[in-house]
């Protein structure tokens, strides 16, 4: 396939390796080859004849979207005779199409908008009556207007085959085929809206969007989904300091043109009606609006005194806050209340891993690894629901490589579909049932294993072990279940670690110890809900909560601090496989302040000198002081994900019992998901894991 | 559900006639097999081939509003179908087609209210050497007349 050939577009001499289509070939070149079915890595349709090119000696004109290149070949893109056909072919899409642009969603950023533009075939010879159908609404997040759609099949094949879903499919034949659902009358899929996403017209529509706004009246800002580890682009649209949509518009970043149902309509929790907008203090029991300023002074006064006497505090950090907020928080516990107590929920066991490949280097796989490896197992983890993006990548790979999978689980999952081999086996029991699979992978030449958290202490050593048997290049992935999982662990928020995983061989109470303790003075909890599934605290600590909701534990605060989501803050975040990426802040929310922000002011209350305390300022001195944080600024900076290089011996006891994944589904995450409309709106919600959903 | 010994064994044969992978390739067979012995094909029946070929039920969906040959509502027992396409056209068949439906008080894919017959006005059904075509369930009668097509009908009467 790496065979260069030599071909002639336009004039100009290319090369393309061999077996590459043609419309992919030119593309690095300047030329674009319109097409409304063709769609990078899914099966080709050939159905819209857009791409139609004139080749030599040929005696038709020919699909550039099916034309495999060949050495010698000379073909024009853009003549007469093409702009004709493709004039024709536009004047026939154009026949039933409604033309409603002024009012259509997609109307700005249409592709049959475009090509009509570009091709003028403003005028039809079709002057039939437009056959009206209404348009149907097939779940809270997707409509259908038929009379809009192109036929292109884009959407029927993204959710079959990039999605694993088939929820799509089409009725009847000739004029009066359309698309339908598989519910006869509604969707029963993963509401991941991909088919909005691909759909050339306004024929697919988004619930949440769908008449709010023009695309060009939106402020498009790139930043990183909120929800899951996997580190997804997502783009916002910002009208009048509201997100009213996400979606990965240029398709650049880690997951290419992939959003899930909560990258793409869960920014909403930020708007939710239960938002807290004023810090909130206990009066006689009861939580009463105060002032920032109140609560602030209230706050370091009550650190200050418990400081100065040798109080014991405790600190409970977030999986969702960036790395310069958790940098500076573990500062904040460390350098100014002098406590190590500081935790946070654990999902995942990383330490151990990066401990076992001590010495190894270059073993932690990325996300691009994940498509391109021979093989790839998992471990212990439902990827579809728990790492949509990650599940998406292996069956592209699947698609693309016909890789082999192995999904190693306690029940069904959707990767048994594509899997060379299923396993079941009970938790805890997976690396045990990979020795079976020992001959396969040896023979594959290179693996990619993710393991989720059953899979941790002796167990991730001896996966390691086992990998190091094959002798084939293996790398690893410790799945862990939120946005900043990663980097809380890599920003020192444990008692064992400081920052990079450096041991801090001081002792300090864990999450479950603080909650247990009676001899906490003040509780500290930035962005957490430790209290969502147990009763209230052992003690009674002076119980401090930021968050953005009255949660269970914000519930039991003496003070609460509204603080900033992650779409109104700027930083940087960890993803599952250690890739950092930069959050731009998209808009604001009315009384709240970000996690930053909040510790700032505590600190300047209390006149600590932790340093500045700005994204930037911090993360410049995370790339300089913090072990495999030395990323290149250039690639954060262009919207890039930078590998960090966080390496071993971390000589600790682990302690496993401390982790534990919180088995969110691809409809739920956390302490957030209730809170979003569009996610609990949807039939689906909060799904199942194992419970193998799918085609 | 339970089909006749002699369905149960055309599924059978259906089932081993596809390489590995590909037995999504006996739905159609199945779907005319399961028609032609139930009159119709029935959600009973589309769930029975579901669960034995391993396609979904959009699948079957796609394939059945696809070909006119499916049926979801019951047929008569004898389905006379007229071709009105080109070459029968050119010989009259359309005017066979308006006799049909004068003579049995039918429209176009009506059942007679005793279940004994129906009529569709059919497309092209490959016979055009001998237009005009009508096809009774899987018999074809070529160059039909008006007064063949009368015999054929009352014919079908007396099998009542």
């Amino acid at each position: 396939m790496s065979d260069l050939v030599h071909l002639t577009i336009d004039g100009k001499p290319i090369e393309a390796p061999a077996g590459t289509l043609l419309i992919d070939a030119v593309r690095k070149y300047g030329i674009e080859i319109p097409a409304f079915c063709y769609y990078e890595g899914l099966a080709l349709q050939a159905a819209c004849r857009m791409c139609l090119v004139e080749v030599e000696k040929m005696p038709k004109l020919q699909t550039a979207c099916t034309l495999p290149v060949a050495e010698g070949m000379v073909v024009r893109t853009e003549t007469p005779v093409v702009a004709d056909a493709r004039k024709a072919m536009l004047e026939l899409v154009l026949t039933n199409h409604p033309l409603d642009c002024p009012v259509c969603d997609k109307g700005g950023e249409c592709e049959l908008q475009d090509m009509t533009f570009r091709y003028g075939a403003g005028e039809g010879r079709f002057n039939e009556t437009k056959q009206h159908i209404d348009e149907k609404q097939w779940s809270p997040v997707v409509f259908f207007d038929r009379p809009r759609c192109i036929l292109c099949y884009r959407c029927v094949r993204i959710c079959n085959e990039g999605m694993g879903v088939a929820a799509l499919g089409i009725a009847n034949r000739a004029v009066t085929s359309e698309i339908i659902p598989n519910e006869a009358d509604h969707l029963n899929c993963d509401e991941c809206g991909m088919c909005i996403d691909v759909c050339p017209v306004g024929a697919l529509t988004s619930g949440p969007y769908r008449y709010k706004t023009r695309p060009w009246e939106m402020d498009h800002i790139a930043t990183i989904c909120a929800h899951c580890a996997d580190g997804c682009k997502t783009t916002l649209g910002v009208r009048n300091n509201s997100i009213i949509r996400a979606n990965n518009r240029d398709h650049s970043g880690l997951n290419g043109d992939f959003l899930c149902v909560k990258g793409r309509f869960a920014f909403d929790y930020g708007a939710s009606q239960e938002r807290l907008q004023t810090p909130l203090a206990r009066v006689d029991g009861k939580l009463e609006p105060i002032s920032w300023t109140r609560a602030l002074k209230t706050i370091a006064a009550k650190f200050g005194e418990v400081r100065q006497r040798g109080g014991a505090f405790g600190v409970i950090g977030s999986n969702h806050t960036t790395n310069e907020e958790n940098y500076y928080l573990q500062k904040f516990a460390r350098q100014g209340l002098g406590t190590n107590n500081i935790d946070h929920h654990r999902t995942g066991d990383v330490i151990t891993l990066i401990d076992a490949l001590a010495g190894k280097g270059g073993q932690l796989a990325t996300v691009e690894d994940i498509y391109n490896a021979p093989a790839v197992v998992v471990l212990g983890c439902d990827l579809s629901h728990q790492h949509p993006m990650l599940a998406y990548q292996l069956r592209a790979n699947v698609r693309h490589h016909q890789a082999q999978i192995y999904p190693i689980t306690p029940g069904p999952v959707r990767e048994d579909n594509q899997a060379t081999r299923s396993l079941r086996v009970d938790k805890g029991g997976e690396v045990e049932a990979l020795g079976s699979l020992a001959a396969e992978l040896k023979q594959a030449g290179g693996v990619v294993i993710l393991y989720g958290d059953p899979v941790k202490g002796d167990a991730v050593r001896k996966l390691v072990d086992f990998g190091e048997s094959l002798g084939v290049p293996v790398k690893y992935v410790a799945l862990v279940d939120y946005s900043n999982s990663r980097g809380a662990i890599e920003m020192g928020l444990t008692p064992e670690l400081l920052p990079g995983m450096t041991p801090s061989n001081t002792g300090g109470m864990r999450i479950g110890q603080m909650l247990a303790s009676t001899d906490l003075d003040v509780l500290w909890v930035v962005g957490a809900n430790p209290l969502k599934n147990r009763a209230a605290l052992a003690g009674k600590p002076f119980l401090v909560v930021q968050d953005l909701f009255r949660t269970e534990t914000a519930e039991q605060a003496d003070i609460v601090l509204p603080a900033g989501s992650a779409y109104e803050k700027n930083g940087t975040v960890t993803n599952v496989c250690g890739q950092v990426q930069m959050l731009k802040k998209g808009i604001g929310a009315m009384g709240t302040k970000t996690d930053l922000d909040i510790f700032a002011l505590l600190a300047k209350e209390m006149k600590l000198d932790l340093g500045p305390a700005t994204p930037d300022a911090l993360l410049a001195e995370i790339r300089t002081t913090v072990k495999g944080y030395d990323v290149v600024l250039a690639v954060l900076a262009t919207g890039g994900a930078a590998m960090t290089g966080v390496n071993g011996p971390v000589a600790i006891d682990v302690p496993v019992d401390a982790i534990h994944s919180a088995n969110d589904t691809m409809y739920t995450s956390g302490s957030i998901s209730r809170y979003s409309k569009a996610l609990t709106s949807l039939m689906e919600y909060p799904g199942e894991l194992y419970s193998g959903k799918s085609k | 559900m339970t089909f006749s010994p002699e369905l149960e064994a055309k599924f059978d044969k259906l089932m081993k006639s596809y390489p590995p992978g590909r037995l999504r390739s006996a739905l159609v067979p199945m779907l005319l097999f399961g028609q032609d012995e139930l009159g119709s094909i029935t959600p009973e029946l589309i769930d029975e081939i579901v669960n034995r070929i391993g396609v979904t039920r959009l699948q079957v969906q796609e394939v059945l509003s696809y070909y006119s040959m499916l049926h979801t509502k019951p047929l008569g027992r004898h389905h006379v179908q007229v071709c009105t396409n080109i070459s029968c056209l050119l010989r009259g068949g359309d005017k066979l087609w308006d006799h049909v439906c004068e003579r049995t008080g039918l429209k176009n894919k009506e059942v007679s209210a005793d279940g004994q017959v129906s009529i569709e006005e059919v497309e092209c059904i490959g016979a055009c050497s001998w237009a005009p075509a009508v096809q009774v369930n899987y018999d074809f009668h070529h160059n039909v007349t008006r007064e063949e097509l009368d015999r054929l009908l009352d014919g079908l009467e007396k099998k009542q």
